[in-house]
């Protein structure tokens, strides 16, 4: 099977955000950049399938500067076979304008499986992957945690609010990782020194026209500091008491 | 006069929360800015009963879309019908940021090559435009948004519109699908209900939580009990949980699993790891038990319990009981 993986780099979450100067960027001083983490478990996943078959190729693609090739880099160095940037310098937000840059690529590969992270930890739109597959005229499972394939259709498991659902369509086909499927591995020593030597082609980015403007990012407010309404079991009857009178939640 | 439409979610027949948040949504806007709040709801044959009650909560006309192949979530024959429906006279599209929202929000808007503001949970109407706000970097980072090309598309993070009643019409319109949604190629076999709870976490108004403070799956019992007790609460859990195989995946609230706002969120033996705290900390009223007072959780919740958890929920789940019998 051959298969694209759509990646994006992102910074590390574990830090407190800083606004870039002109009020719609995120200071990236400072930051540490990997793939996004549902980017991961597709890579992850697009592994294990060609592995099991023992047969086919993995691609991924990342859109945006040049420090995306590290992000590149990484997923060869899990085992991705080759790479493709899609040069673009500006920052674009646009799931459709992203969308539209990718499927433009993906058009030209002749792939049976395109996988995408459910969503990027940063924007988190949920959103690229299904304007591929809609502009590409493939059928999509989104946010799936199980994948098997059998008699040319892929067959999944998407998690709903306490439930789930049993999904499937015919390939080629589009499909987003949630988690559930496959934790991703740390690049072994000798992957890293073969991903140095694995193709990695730039090309320039048909990004499609922006659908919104992006006006501002800012820190969320702080919640109010909230208090301890006491310690151990003997402070049930005040806690109860405010959610009754203050907070009128019961 | 552009019209504003919401899509009424639905699961095994029944209308979801989400569907009244929508509407609640579009009638809003539709009393701010003028139009008429149109609702679609597809499913199998019977499936326009529901139409009541979204015109008790503000709908002036309900399309019904009735078909077998509407049983299960159908999101080819969905986003192709409400694509041809919403191409001319529509100014906006609201849909749940629900797990089905969240699939076909987008299909919709990739159809219409119109812009889509995801998980948003303020929105106002100015002009042409339609400023959104949503959180990205888990929860850390909120980006402000304007749509100007119509309609705008916008799903909306569960809880952040509370369904109010506003009566209205109502009239109910059967419309076909578009295409013969018996062809679609992706087809949802089959809906499991896991758990059993009456409510799950896209529907009840309070949530009880667990950590792994609750140190083994068993004592989740305590956490059911409560959430029992409240009677519209539905249970959740931290990925360390999920991980550990205590709750199933679809109970996760954080980042990378459900994104919540329910009134009240009771937080048990939770630490309050960045990635949990992204997918509750716009909750209402948050509620903290944990037995380390310097927890992360303590900083964004509005009342705080030190101590045992295991010991303190059996306590509170019989006070709760108490205080829902004199209410």
């Amino acid at each position: 099977m051959k298969i694209a993986v759509c990646i994006k780099r992102v910074p590390d979450m574990d830090v407190r955000f800083k606004i870039g100067a002109n009020g719609t960027s995120v200071d990236e001083a400072g930051l540490k950049f990997d793939i996004s983490d549902f980017d991961g478990y597709a890579v992850e996943a697009a592994l294990q399938i060609k592995e099991k078959a023992n047969a086919g190729e993995v691609v991924v693609i990342s859109l945006g500067a040049d420090n995306v090739q590290e992000t590149l880099r990484k997923a060869m160095s899990m085992g991705a076979d080759r790479a493709v940037q899609l040069k673009h310098d500006a920052p674009v937000f646009d799931s459709f304008a992203i969308a539209t840059a990718l499927a433009a690529e993906i058009s030209t590969g002749g792939y049976d499986l395109v996988m995408f992270g459910r969503m990027s930890i940063d924007t988190a739109n949920q959103a690229t992957g299904t304007m591929v597959a809609e502009l590409l005229g493939l059928p999509i499972l989104t946010a799936i945690s199980k994948l098997d394939f059998d008699g040319g259709k892929a067959k999944a498991r998407r998690e709903l609010e306490g439930s789930y659902e049993l999904i499937e369509c015919p390939l080629p086909a589009v499909v987003t990782i949630d988690e559930g499927i496959a934790r991703p591995r740390y690049p072994s020593l000798k992957g890293i020194m073969a991903a140095k030597k694995k193709p990695l082609e730039t090309k320039p980015a048909q990004v499609g026209e922006q659908s919104y403007t992006l006006d501002k990012m800012e820190l969320p407010a702080e919640r109010a500091a909230g208090r301890i309404v006491g310690e151990g079991k003997d402070a049930v009857p005040e806690l109860v008491r405010l959610l009754k009178e203050e907070a009128k939640v019961l | 006069m552009s019209n504003i439409f919401a899509f009424a979610e639905t699961r095994g027949g029944e209308l979801r929360r989400a569907a009244l948040e929508a509407v609640t949504a579009a009638r809003q806007t539709a009393d701010q800015v003028g139009g008429e709040v149109r609702v679609l709801i597809a499913g199998a044959p019977g499936i326009a009963v529901h139409a009541a009650k979204l015109a008790a909560h503000g709908a002036d006309m309900v399309l019904v879309v009735e078909h077998e192949a509407f049983t299960h979530y159908n999101p080819e024959a969905l986003a192709a019908t409400l694509a041809a429906g919403l191409a001319s006279n529509y100014r906006a599209a609201f849909f749940s940021a629900s797990a089905q929202g969240k699939d076909l929000a987008p299909r919709v808007a990739a159809k219409l090559k119109v812009a889509l503001a995801s998980d948003v949970t303020e929105f106002a109407f100015s002009g042409d435009a339609v400023v959104a706000k949503h959180p990205g970097y888990t929860g850390k980072i909120v980006q402000t948004l304007t749509l100007k090309a119509t309609p705008a598309i916008i799903s909306l993070r569960p809880g952040a519109v509370l369904p109010k009643e506003s009566p209205k019409a109502g009239t109910v319109q059967n419309i076909p699908s578009a295409g013969d949604p018996a062809a679609s190629r992706v087809v949802v076999t089959d809906t499991v209900v896991g758990g059993g709870a009456k409510l799950d976490l896209g529907e009840a108004p309070v949530i009880i939580s667990g950590g792994r403070g609750l140190k083994e799956a068993a004592n989740f019992a305590l956490v059911e009990d409560l959430a029992a007790a409240f009677g519209n609460a539905a249970v959740g859990a931290t990925r360390a949980v999920t991980d550990e195989g205590w709750r199933p995946h679809s109970d996760q609230i954080g980042q990378t699993g459900r994104l919540v706002s329910p009134d009240l969120y009771v937080a048990c033996g939770i630490s309050g790891a960045i990635q949990h705290l992204a997918g509750m900390r716009t909750s209402k009223t948050i509620v903290a038990i944990n037995k380390d007072k310097e927890a992360p959780i303590f900083k964004i919740a509005d009342y705080g319990i030190v101590g045992d958890v295991l010991e303190i929920l059996p306590v509170l789940t019989a006070a709760v009981k108490t205080a829902k019998q004199g209410a």
